[in-house]
């Protein structure tokens, strides 16, 4: 976000996201979730057989767990679907396709997206169920697994303060995936809690430099 | 399982942390160890979702929305607690700077392995943190009842259920006992309450050595 500019209504920024997407959500739980930006896609989107990169599928009802009620979600990349029992129905009944991921794994896959690293070695599942179908490489002895970088077309992502030039301040445990996720993807919207002038967030502050955000909206 | 069970095995678990250490609490029976330590014993608490300094529970009206912890629970931060991205979190966690982690499994077998996320023929849908932490953490604790609910034993020659990992326990308390891990096999080096060697060995399904540390005589 090049230029300082004001924040755009949550239906115009959700309507970068497409049929066929991979999105991702910031949030553990609904803690530090993008609610604003996620109610847009419910109401206002059409964009369906979307592939999800969240930790969670949301909760009944909440969050990521209405998208799915709409059965617009394709596939869902998490570490923990288990916190919304319809997601593991619809898992279970064929309606979405599910990769799990340790929760590690994870975070580094959505990090070495946005940092440019095509795979990493990490000792994480080698040997376990969720390593199959992964190259396997022993390093000085030790089993690893190869993973690839996690990338999506739209990040979605919360931040509690924002300044005009979209630099990011999250606050508490509702950083989370946020961060990693906004370096993620081609497009990525913040929701934001508040927006202040350029030079008020203390530089030596920002989590999120503006160069990853294109576009902010103000939580409702 | 009553509550004085889990009690007693937090109690137990909580007795190996040391003054200082990072410890990373699972769900369950190791989230009972905050209410267990003694004054004295300062350990620094870490959560997966990105909070070193973990404090106790707030009350209703100091909820803050922000502020939870690895099972969605609201907690405080201690003075001096940090905040941090969960790509840096589970870098603590992966590269060995958390000191000690205590958690629960379903089954850990006599080599130490661990399995702990999924039950065969039940959803196998969530993982969450489990995989990274037994094989980050420099020490894992693993604690248990020394059964399952249907009364089969959770120690095992070798684990049936889906593995979480390879040789990552590093101690096993149960209401009986306290095994160690020495060159790749648990060892019974504690007997707790009124427990007796035999006691142990009837629920537990694999051979083991028994090497009894007397502590009260330590």
């Amino acid at each position: 976000m090049p230029i300082a500019r004001g924040p755009i209504e949550p239906v115009a920024a959700v309507s970068a996201v497409r049929s066929g997407d991979t999105v991702m959500v910031g949030g553990f739980g609904l803690v530090g979730a993008p609610l604003t930006l996620i109610d847009a896609l419910v109401e206002s989107s059409d964009a369906e057989e979307l592939t999800i990169v969240s930790n969670n599928i949301g909760e009944p009802g909440r969050g990521l767990g209405k998208l799915l009620r709409q059965r617009r979600i394709k596939r869902g990349i998490s570490s923990y679907f288990t916190s919304n029992p319809e997601a593991v129905a619809a898992v279970n009944a064929g309606e979405i396709e599910a990769t799990l991921v340790p929760q590690g794994t994870f975070a580094e896959a959505i990090r070495a997206a946005g940092a440019g690293i095509a795979g990493f070695l990490t000792p994480v599942a080698a040997g376990t169920a969720l390593a199959d179908g992964k190259e396997e490489h022993l390093v000085d002895g030790v089993p690893h697994v190869l993973e690839r970088p996690i990338h999506a077309d739209v990040a979605l992502v919360y931040a509690a303060r924002a300044d005009e030039l979209g630099n990011l301040w999250y606050r508490g445990t509702a950083r989370n995936f946020n961060p990693l996720m906004a370096t993620a993807a081609r497009v990525t919207i913040a929701e934001v809690g508040e927006i202040v002038p350029a030079g008020e967030l203390e530089p030596e502050s920002i989590h999120t430099p503006h160069l990853y955000v294109d576009e902010l909206v103000l939580s409702r | 399982m009553t509550g004085d069970v889990k009690t007693s095995i937090a109690a137990r678990a909580a007795a190996e942390l040391r003054p200082g250490e990072i410890v990373n609490l699972g769900i369950g029976i190791p989230n009972l160890i905050p209410g267990l330590l003694g004054d004295g014993t300062d350990v620094f608490l870490h959560t997966e979702n990105g909070l070193l300094g973990v404090g106790p529970r707030p009350s209703e009206d100091e909820i803050d929305p922000d502020l939870i912890d690895a099972a969605k629970q609201p907690v405080t931060a201690l003075p001096g607690a940090a905040y941090f991205d969960s790509a840096q979190s589970f870098a603590m966690i992966r590269g060995g700077h958390i000191d000690v982690a205590v958690l629960g499994a379903l089954q850990v077998s006599i080599t130490g392995d661990i399995a702990n996320w999924a039950v065969p023929g039940k959803d196998v849908l969530g993982v969450g943190g489990a995989m990274d932490l037994v094989v980050g953490a420099r020490r894992v604790i693993v604690t248990m009842t020394a059964t399952s609910s249907t009364g089969a034993p959770k120690i095992v020659s070798e684990c049936t259920y889906p593995l979480t990992a390879r040789g990552a326990a590093d101690v096993v308390v149960t209401e009986l006992s306290v095994f160690r891990l020495r060159e790749r096999a648990l060892v019974l080096t504690e007997l707790l309450g009124d427990a007796t060697v035999d006691q142990v060995r009837a629920v537990t399904g694999a051979p083991f050595d028994v090497d009894l540390e007397d502590r009260r005589a330590a």
